[in-house]
């Protein structure tokens, strides 16, 4: 059976904007004008730049309290992980399964995802690249979602203002948090996919 | 696909070339901004890291880790972050993390104590934590010296640091109502409050310490008294019923007051930690000091009911002590049981007495005393039981000198002095009564009986005899001179005819006087007529012209 012929064969690429198929030596695409790689410029020391500053951010992430408490039962602040215990002792398991897998599932299931696509595409490993692509997509599409704690502190510390009743107020903690899903995504964005594929063939750059 | 229609072909020209100077990319600086980041949170917490303490309390209600705040002032200096047994698993042990600012409260006097809801009678406290849940109160100590292991508090301390006034230290015999915090009171105004009191070291007392807040610790001389304030004080003397009481609250949560005496010339403020007696009332706090006691036994062979513990002790009328033991005693030789009393006595109430009897003995040595004693005694000084009340029986020991008082030997060597006693008052009364019942005992009451029996028979026979013979004939009598006054009476009457015959007969009797009067006139002007007659003019008309004043009356008369 014939494979379809490889890009680089018809000297061609695609414009990552329009999907212009744009001869291989444009540096812009002659429809939408934006700038044209045969690959994701420097995709793997970017996506490690960022994934490595993620896994930083995200350790103050943890330790520092994401919320600050206070009921007129006096006041507490709450670390993500202490967050999702109280919730878990309270009986309130479900709530704690659901902040424990946005918080601390997802963001560590990226880092692994992302570390396993860099090392494996620098390896040029051919080993279950299927598999590999399908994980890519997967957390990008998680991507957005990894956001919910924030807003959930964003809409909490926004709402219950009651002065001596309660008050809840963001602590530093939370805007790491944020810098965690940031990275993780910008990180996830600076991947290239199709580097997953390029070992079946010679590298193309 | 390069050829497409819409777009020209490109020229071909010299090629863009972008050249990185850096062969590193510059993307590798957000990882290094985030380990900066990072780096420089850890250094900051770890400089902004302050003292860890642990305190042990009796127990953790109330307490929780990560949530209970240390507060001095109502400022959060920390916070607990562990809450743990002791080993023993007598107490607690709470970890303490100290902010940074917070270096003075790791010195050694430093306190630490729950702050709860507190009702009480000196008002409530600690309202607060009802909602917000109990919070460690701190107060920093001035040691130079620094720990880690404190002993919390039950209650809170009642004297923070920096407090302006003065501590004073109070001895009493027992602790009473008083408690810490109980008022202490300055003419009833409220200027400080009991902070501990603890049993002195041979357990006979309790020192209680106050505080008493600037500016009023000013008032404390080196001579002030101080009573116990608790409770109501009601005397009866000759002006009344008197009822005397601090505030409410100090007879419901006891109270100390204090005051100088009325006369303290040369008193001076009382430094701080000043020792002082804490009386059980204002009258005996505010009495001229007593000085040494002196005991003295006094031996009673009579009973002594009636006489009770803490009786006066008068000489000469003055109170000079109190009776401090009543005891029973055999005495074998007389196979008696006397009755041994043993009293206290403070020599410096006799007032300038005692000063002149101190100058002339020279001294106030034991030998010295015993020899006054001696002295006294020799000129007749005893002791007596007397009755103080006559309705409850109290009695109290009078000490007077009494010469016709059989002589005694004293012994001035024996310790403690013993006083020889006489005879009690109520004895002697006793044994005058007891010859008197014995002299009426001893009357022929039979025979006088007797006799007043018979006369008294005689007396009932003379009465029954009046009765049946005198009483009816006096009876006849008596009627008989009620009808003759009626008689006198009508014949008396205004009507009665007998009396206008004596009116008619008196108006006759007037016109005859008043005829006489007339002719005796005319005669002693006309004694002529006589032999004449009557003249012309001597006719009665002249003579009416000149008649006097009573003349006319009477003629206007009808």
């Amino acid at each position: 059976m014939s494979k379809p012929p490889y890009a680089r064969e018809l000297k061609v690429c695609l414009c990552h904007i329009c999907g212009f198929a744009c001869p291989q030596d444009a540096h812009e695409c002659p429809r939408c004008f934006s700038p044209v790689h045969v690959r994701k410029t420097n995709s793997l020391a970017r996506t490690w730049a960022f994934l490595i500053a993620s896994i930083i951010f995200y350790v103050p992430a943890n330790t520092l309290p994401v919320m600050y408490t206070s009921m007129f039962s006096g006041g507490s602040e709450n670390t993500i992980m202490s967050g999702v215990i109280e919730f878990w002792q309270h009986g309130s398991w479900d709530i704690a399964i659901l902040i424990f897998i946005a918080s601390v599932a997802v963001p560590c299931m990226k880092f692994c995802v992302l570390g396993t696509l860099l090392i494996t595409c620098q390896r040029r490993s051919c080993w279950a690249m299927r598999e590999r692509a399908k994980l890519y997509r997967f957390v990008e599409v998680i991507g957005y979602w990894s956001m919910l704690d924030v807003l959930v502190v964003a809409v909490v510390a926004a709402l219950v203002q009651f002065r001596a009743l309660s008050t809840i107020e963001p602590r530093l903690g939370i805007l790491f948090f944020g810098l965690v899903v940031v990275m993780t995504m910008l990180s996830a964005m600076s991947f290239d996919p199709r580097l997953i594929w390029d070992a079946e063939v010679n590298d193309v750059e | 696909m390069s050829n497409n229609p819409n777009i020209p072909a490109p020229t071909p020209g010299t090629p863009q070339i972008k050249k990185r100077r850096l062969s590193v990319s510059l993307v590798w600086l957000v990882p290094i901004v985030a380990a900066l980041v990072g780096l420089s949170m850890v250094v900051n917490s770890w400089l902004q890291a302050g003292p860890q303490v642990h305190v042990s309390f009796q127990t953790a209600e109330g307490l929780e880790a990560n949530k209970t705040q240390v507060k001095y002032k109502n400022v959060v200096i920390g916070t607990v972050t562990k809450i743990a047994l002791s080993e023993d698993r007598t107490h607690v042990t709470a970890t303490i993390n100290l902010d940074q600012s917070a270096e003075p409260f790791t010195r050694e006097d430093t306190q630490y104590w729950v702050v709860r809801p507190r009702i009480g009678a000196n008002g409530v406290s600690g309202v607060d934590t009802l909602l917000s849940g109990p919070f460690i109160g701190a107060d920093a100590g001035r040691s130079e010296v620094t720990k880690e292991d404190f002993l919390g508090l039950e209650s809170p301390p009642p004297v923070t640091y920096g407090q302006k006034g003065k501590r004073f230290t109070l001895h009493t015999d027992d602790l009473g109502s008083l408690d810490i915090g109980s008022p202490v009171y300055y003419r009833r105004i409220q200027v400080g409050q009991v902070i501990s009191y603890n049993l002195t070291e041979d357990g006979k007392g309790v020192d209680v310490q106050v505080f008493v807040n600037a500016p009023n610790d000013a008032f404390v001389t080196d001579d002030t008294r101080f009573w116990n304030a608790s409770g109501i004080d009601v005397s009866v003397d000759a002006s009344g019923l008197r009822v005397n009481t601090q505030t409410i609250p100090s007879i419901l949560a006891g109270g100390i007051a204090f005051r100088e005496p009325n006369y303290s010339p040369d008193a001076k403020p009382a430094p701080e930690h000043y020792d002082f007696t804490l009386y059980n009332e204002q009258e005996t706090a505010l009495a001229p000091p007593s000085g040494e006691p002196k005991f003295i036994r006094l031996r009673f062979n009579q009973s002594l009911r009636g006489l009770a513990v803490n009786a006066p002790v008068e000489f000469l009328g003055v109170n000079i002590g109190r009776v401090v033991s009543v005891d029973l005693d055999y005495d074998p030789k007389t196979q008696g049981f006397p009755t041994t009393v043993g009293v206290v006595v403070y020599p410096q109430r006799l007032g300038s007495a005692h000063g002149k009897l101190v100058k002339q003995i020279g001294g106030e040595s034991e030998e010295q005393s015993a020899q006054l004693i001696k002295r006294l005694v020799d000129q007749g000084l005893r002791a007596q039981a007397r009755t103080g009340n006559l309705l409850t029986g109290q009695l109290y020991i009078a000490l007077d000198f009494d010469p016709k008082a059989p002589k005694v030997k004293f012994n001035p060597n024996s310790r403690p002095l013993e006083i020889p006693t006489v005879p009690g008052s109520f004895d002697k009364l006793q044994e005058q009564l007891q010859a008197m019942v014995d002299k009426l005992s001893k009357l022929p009451i039979d025979s006088i009986a007797n006799n007043l029996n018979g006369s008294l028979s005689e007396l009932q026979r003379t009465m029954k005899q009046v009765n049946s013979d005198v009483l009816p004939q006096m009876r006849g009598t008596l009627e008989e001179l009620q009808n003759t006054l009626k008689t006198a009476n009508e014949t008396l009457d205004e009507d009665s005819p007998a009396r206008q015959q004596v009116n008619q007969a008196m108006d006759e009797v007037q016109r005859t006087a008043r005829s006489v009067r007339v002719l005796t006139d005319y005669l002693s002007r006309h004694p002529e007529s006589l032999i004449r007659g009557r003249t012309e003019e001597a006719a009665p008309g002249s003579y009416k012209g000149k008649s006097s004043s009573r003349n006319i009356e009477l003629e206007s008369q009808p």
